[in-house]
């Protein structure tokens, strides 16, 4: 199995109307001496509008990396990358997508309120209509009581959740999401995981997610991208057919299909696809 | 889970804050402690080892007693009926420098951030000029002094003309300069690569990531910088003062008032509090500007 054969039934004829498209990509970096390291070795992906697709693998696999092209932070060395349509770089100055990153990221000086309102503010939205937003953003995650708290009085998931507000404060059609839950325990973790379901099936973004976790993986996505280290390619993609956003909940995760596509993607994270007997994968939390 | 607001720690059953004071106030007291002692017990000539003196010797001329300093201060300057009291001239001569001292900070201040931020945006000018600011400070200012009353005295454009005060005022600025230049340099630098990652994102340039970012980020690097900018504005004010020879400031009073420390051992100490107190206010200053920008200076979060 290829990861390509598997991508290309969702190609659109149209091809614009897809949230990302990447095409052919690779990226080397240069190094001092000697041929660089490749991060990507040409990777193709396309998520389709509304999609949840997460990116999992074990470190040095390029999946962060493959975000930060997505998201304009880094340009390929080969290939192409659109986001709706358009050049990467042109998504980015037309706030195509939000972003929020493993560190929640919040400036120390602004009120989760301030934080919220920041792109807004960058982008010369009226006060009037950044105060509604924000207050809007600060209901979704649940934070109605911390509007006026500075960061530094948050717990790590309540600021991670202000960072989350805040890549929706332009509601973008695309969220891009590096381990934003990486740094969280597991209890903290599998709440915001089932506010981000929430939240997603809300304002119906398109999500590229990328985690080293396969529960989490599986649980958020409609798509999981396996990835392999050195150089970084997609091994395959595994579609996890467990329905429709609005519907999951918490009882997805004792699902039958829920455990099948976990010891499917954990199969192809240990590189052996005909194993039958699942365990944990080297350098991948099986948590 | 809890929202975080760790309660200060006390010792002593006093409050953080105050404790600062109450430390700062016994160094004083301790200091007092050891002259008055010291002027009791040492020995009469001073201890000396070989032909070095080590320390100084307990006469009161040499070393006069606190209270002698203190009851100078509210004595006529001179003999003469005319004279006012000590403690007006220093105060008047040390208004007049923390004047001139004031402008040479806020010259300082702003050709230093002014150079910080050449230096954050354009990489080929930190590595050309940041060895030239740090050269710069190795420079005797006994050295430029002459120097800079000279071109000042050249210069001469309509009804402006270059005052010796000037000179002294630059050259408390060129002092000034270095800390804010190298406090603000690091402070502009100080935001977080996934912040600077964030603004690439919002597509925001140079100057509103400057504003919404890097500024508020450096306060907490340029306050000291600030604070170290307006002390040395103080002895550099003093300094050029008697390197130029100009009249009124503290920095004269120091040399005229050391001439009389023969016959009248109280009065030298005069001018030398009183330019303790000018780099006390100037301190004070920056302390007070500290206070409006708190918010800038909450602890840096990460989870």
């Amino acid at each position: 199995m290829t990861g390509r054969s598997t991508i290309d039934s969702t190609i659109s004829p149209a091809g614009n109307s897809s949230a990302v498209d990447v095409r052919g990509v690779s990226r080397i970096f240069a190094a001092r001496r000697g041929p660089g390291v490749t991060a990507l070795d040409d990777v193709s992906l396309v998520v389709a509008p509304g999609e949840f697709v997460s990116l999992i693998g074990p470190s040095g696999c390029g999946k962060s990396t493959l975000l930060r092209l997505i998201a304009d932070l880094d340009t390929p060395t080969a290939g192409s990358v659109e986001v709706f349509g358009k050049p990467a770089r042109q998504a980015r100055i037309d706030q195509d997508y939000g972003i929020a990153f493993q560190q929640a990221g919040l400036l120390p000086w602004r009120t989760v309120a301030g934080n919220i309102e920041l792109p807004l503010e960058l982008h010369g939205v009226g006060k009037a209509a950044r105060r509604a937003r924000a207050a809007e953003l600060i209901e979704l995650v649940g934070l109605a009581d911390f509007a006026g708290h500075y960061p530094d009085q948050l717990s790590g998931g309540m600021q991670q959740r202000v960072a989350i507000a805040r890549s929706l404060a332009e509601s973008p059609s695309l969220l891009l999401m590096d381990e934003p839950f990486g740094a969280l325990d597991e209890m903290t973790r599998e709440r915001m995981q089932n506010e981000l379901v929430r939240i997603c099936a809300e304002t119906e973004a398109a999500v590229v997610f990328v985690t080293h976790s396969i529960p989490e993986a599986v649980f958020l996505s409609n798509r999981v991208v396996v990835m392999s280290p050195r150089p970084g390619r997609i091994r395959s993609v595994v579609t996890v057919g467990l329905g429709d956003r609005s519907r999951r909940g918490e009882d997805l995760r004792e699902d039958e299909g829920f455990f099948q596509a976990l010891s499917q993607v954990r199969d192809l994270l240990r590189g052996d696809e005909a194993a039958s007997t699942p365990q944990g994968a080297q350098g991948v939390e099986t948590r | 889970m809890t929202p975080l607001s760790p309660p200060l720690p006390e010792r002593f059953g006093l409050p953080a804050r105050w404790r600062g004071a109450v430390f700062g106030v016994l160094g004083v007291v301790v200091l007092a402690l050891l002259w008055e002692l010291y002027t009791v017990l040492g020995p009469e000539d001073g201890v000396v080892i070989g032909t070095l003196t080590v320390l100084p010797r307990t006469s009161d001329l040499a070393m006069p007693h606190l209270a002698t300093m203190f009851a100078r201060i509210f004595e006529p300057v001179t003999g003469a009926a005319s004279a006012r009291p000590l403690w007006q001239a220093v105060a008047a001569g040390s208004l007049f420098t923390l004047g001139i001292a004031s402008v040479g900070w806020l010259v300082g201040v702003i050709v230093g951030l002014a150079l910080a931020l050449l230096l954050q945006r354009f990489r080929l000018a930190e590595s050309a000029i940041l060895p030239w600011i740090i050269l710069s400070q190795t420079v005797p200012l006994i050295a430029i002094a002459p120097l800079v009353r000279r071109w000042g005295a050249q210069l001469q454009f309509g009804e402006f003309t270059w005052e010796s005060w000037m000179s002294v005022a630059l050259i408390a600025s060129y002092l000034a300069f270095f800390p804010v230049s190298i406090g603000a340099l690091r402070g502009l630098g100080s935001p977080d690569a996934n912040h600077v990652d964030l603004m690439h994102c919002y597509a925001v340039g140079w100057w509103k990531t400057l504003w919404r970012l890097r500024l508020p980020a450096s306060v907490g690097y340029l306050l000291p910088a600030l604070r170290l900018a307006a002390v040395s504005a103080v002895v550099g004010s003093v300094v050029a003062e008697v390197s130029i020879g100009l009249r009124g400031g503290i920095g004269r009073l120091i040399v005229e008032y050391a001439g009389s420390a023969g016959g009248d051992p109280g009065k030298p100490w005069a001018p030398i509090f009183g330019s303790i107190l000018v780099g006390l206010v100037a301190a004070g200053f920056v302390g007070l500007i500290g206070l409006f920008l708190r918010r800038f200076r909450r602890g840096e979060v990460s989870i």
